[in-house]
């Protein structure tokens, strides 16, 4: 059963790895807004190219 | 702040979404087709190319890989441009990685019915592909990270996150599952053996599930149901509980698929406490997308997409409660090996992939082509047939399983097996057919839904750079001129040790495989020999007609078992094993002890058998070999055969393999002179005779004194 150590040893890395990741997402703030992103996704503000400059142009 | 503009790339997105639904009817029409070989077997098996044992892993490779795996990219090149407010890295990088995709599988529908095929489930493709898969799985990773890094969005929407774990981890499983040895262009041994392979395969295989089926499409629900409904998701901190949990838990779950087996009983119980408690995380992706849903109830009675997608989570729900279920050792005892484990992965495959990929489509397709949905009426009907294609092919399949599990297991009062195996094949027969009618209404769906698709892109003209504009990314360092490109990525701890640690972990694995495994092989049951050169000729065949899709060899310890197959199976028979020929399905009956006790058959009856499986069981479903009679044993690869087999462990004698052939025709012609008694005239170098002395090996080694 040699090989069960090798897939400890994959687990505990791949792991490891989602631990550091999510170590450092909550260290980086990553974390600390649990609701303005989920609504954020829902603007896709769709770029009229020629409008959009337009209006930027006046302010 | 610097507003930024730019363009997404929606030509990538739209060549996966074509993809996607030319091969996923490609995958299901297979699927059709294989569901029908068990329905008129005679007719629909064409030997040798289109037998079943060859096209079942076709159908499951197109599913997942092509059909599911490009919807995927589809989805994850719409989403993470949008969620980073970024075009993808690299235009090059993503033309390679789509068209690199489609070559894979080409080469697989080209090469499974060609025979060539590892015999792993899911990871059936040949050592070359696999080198291709991991190349491109790299491109991929590549330009998504690197995307990742010039995105304009700080914050990481949990669906890239998704996106990431689905990365780093199929990297990892496709490296460990497909360490090979090969030994031609073609052919190639698993580096493990027996336990061990079983253990690596069924740790992949159900990893594939989580992250190749799972995870990647958590995060597509992630972007896509609140899109479709207009509505944030129901809780954004839940999304991403439950994202860590899911990914924490899963990666333990896969000895779940080897309960009762030889596989030692400390790791069997380990896998079923993570697969249990994966209820919970699984479960909350679920609910998570339903109550997004609140109060919008009203919008998934008019709006077919959201339809598409209630379906998909219903499903997963499903499909993610049934499997912590079927984990309990209790409930495996009963459902392995039966077609209830069908019914519960489609469950998965045509609910919850197949119904939210079509949802994803029909929400994408119009806004990148700038137009409307062709006919809403035609993604009606779709979404009706495909909803009752899935109940009536998982309804007949849940009472298939339940009937022929009963019918295993039925004793009389006099304690003798009550039912033949053929009976319990010849009782399944009118569920198999309900079954195909349940994939050809899923099929129509899907068919509908392709031409209604193709009207709408030719209705509309593909944008295939959208205008976009985002301010730049608040910097929180200063980059100074001339500086070197690597301070770029030293800035960015968590791509760069993902990155470093698919390195590391194709290092570490050359290393390590090799020194510990090979030494591990050492066998615990003395009697226990290699395979002759016949017999691992006619093993190779085995693995190459794909036997273990429909029979076992692998005998749990009860009595219902014990007693049609013979003695429970042990751990130190199957050491030289490489690969593992388990199997996960008892289509047919278990093959462990073929060759001995009361299951022992004469060369004659194989003979026969093969020949034409009908005549000698009737009612019987599986195709007939006899091109088995006419094909040559490949005897050029013995030597080379041998030699691979000596580097993996398996204790022949040095220069064995310049006498191999001679010993292969001395067995061989052995069998030829007793079939020849009973009136069979067939040259002992025939592949019938390999195959016939490796099924006259099976189970035999413990009976050795």
């Amino acid at each position: 059963m040699g090989v069960i150590v090798l897939l400890i040893i994959v687990s505990v890395v791949v792991a490891g790895g989602f631990l550091i990741a999510f170590l450092w997402s909550v260290k980086t703030g990553q974390m600390e807004d649990d609701y303005t992103p989920s609504v954020r996704i829902l603007f896709d503000t769709e770029v009229k190219l020629t409008a959009n400059r337009a209006i930027k142009k006046k302010k | 702040m610097q507003v930024e503009s730019f363009q997404y790339d929606n030509k990538t997105v739209r060549n996966f979404a074509i993809a996607t639904i030319i091969w996923g009817v490609v995958g299901m029409t297979v699927g059709l087709w294989v569901a029908l070989q068990l329905v008129y077997p005679t007719i629909l098996n064409l030997q040798p190319y289109f037998n079943f044992g060859r096209i079942r892993p076709l159908h499951t490779n197109a599913v997942i890989f092509a059909f599911v795996g490009n919807a995927m990219f589809m989805g994850v090149y719409y989403s993470l441009q949008r969620l980073l407010k970024a075009r993808m890295f690299s235009d090059v990088l993503s033309k390679i990685h789509f068209w690199g995709w489609q070559l894979i599988i080409v080469a697989a529908a080209i090469t499974l019915p060609l025979g060539l095929s590892t015999a792993k489930e899911y990871a059936e493709l040949e050592w070359p592909i696999d080198i291709a898969i991991t190349l491109i799985w790299v491109v991929f990773g590549f330009n998504m990270f690197a995307t990742i890094i010039k995105r304009r969005e700080r914050h990481l929407y949990v669906a890239v996150w998704f996106y990431i774990a689905t990365f780093v981890t199929v990297a990892v499983l496709h490296l460990v599952n497909s360490f090979e040895l090969p030994v031609t262009l073609f052919k190639s041994y698993s580096w493990y053996a027996g336990v061990q392979d079983a253990l690596v395969q069924w740790w992949y295989g159900h990893n594939a599930v989580a992250f190749f089926l799972t995870t990647p499409f958590l995060g597509l629900m992630y972007y896509f149901l609140p899109k479709a409904a207009n509505r944030p998701v129901f809780s954004y901190k839940l999304s991403i509980i439950h994202f860590w949990a899911l990914i924490f838990l899963y990666i333990w779950a896969g000895p779940h698929h080897l309960l009762y087996t030889a596989l030692p009983n400390w790791a069997q119980s380990l896998g079923i406490v993570f697969s249990f408690m994966l209820i919970f995380p699984s479960w909350g992706g679920m609910i998570n997308g339903l109550l997004t849903l609140r109060g919008a109830w009203d919008k998934v009675r008019e709006d077919v997409i959201l339809k598409f997608m209630v379906v998909a989570v219903t499903a997963y729900g499903m499909s993610t409660f049934e499997g912590p279920m079927l984990s309990l050792k209790n409930i495996n005892a009963v459902a392995h090996f039966s077609d209830w484990i069908i019914a519960h992965v489609h469950i998965g495959g045509l609910g919850w992939n197949g119904m939210l990929t079509f949802g994803i489509i029909y929400w994408l397709l119009p806004r990148i082509y700038k137009t409307e949905l062709y006919s809403k009426k035609l993604a009606n009907i779709h979404f009706w047939l495909a909803t009752l294609g899935i109940l009536f092919y998982a309804i007949p399949m849940y009472w298939a399983g339940w009937q022929q599990v009963s019918m295993w297991k039925q004793f009389t009062p006099s304690g003798q097996l009550k039912y033949q195996f053929l009976e319990t094949v010849t009782y399944m027969a009118p569920f198999y057919a309900m079954r195909a009618i349940g994939g050809i209404l899923y099929l129509t769906g899907a068919i509908i839904g392709m031409v209604n698709f193709f009207k709408t892109m030719s209705k509309g003209t593909l944008e295939a750079n959208e205008a976009a504009e985002a301010p730049a990314l608040e910097k929180t360092y200063k980059k100074h001129d001339g500086e070197h490109w690597h301070r770029w990525i030293e800035r960015k701890p968590t791509p760069f040790l993902l990155l470093s640690l698919v390195v590391i972990l194709i290092g570490g694995l050359v290393e390590l495989v090799p020194t510990f495994l090979v030494k591990s092989n050492i066998p615990t049951i003395s009697s226990v020999k290699p395979y002759t050169p016949l017999e691992l000729q006619g093993r190779d065949i085995y693995t190459r007609e794909g036997c273990y899709t429909c029979h076992s060899q692998m005998i749990r310890p009860f009595r219902s078992e014990t007693e049609r197959y013979g003695e429970y199976s042990k751990a130190g028979e199957f050491v030289y094993d490489h690969p593992f020929q388990w199997g996960s399905k008892r289509t047919g009956p278990d093959l462990a002890r073929e060759g001995v006790g009361n299951l022992k058959k004469s060369n004659t009856w194989h003979y026969n058998h093969l020949e034409e499986p009908g005549a000698i069981s009737t009612g019987s479903v599986m195709p007939s070999y006899s091109f088995l009679i006419d094909d040559n044993i490949d005897t050029a690869s013995t030597p080379l055969k041998i030699n691979a087999m000596r580097t993996l462990g398996v204790p022949y004698e040095a220069n064995y393999a310049n006498k191999a052939n001679a010993d292969l025709m001395l067995q061989a012609k052995l069998i030829s002179d007793d079939l020849q008694k009973e009136g069979i005239k067939v040259a002992p170098n025939k592949e019938i005779i390999a195959l016939i002395a490796y099924l006259q090996r099976l189970g035999t080694d413990i009976t050795k004194k």
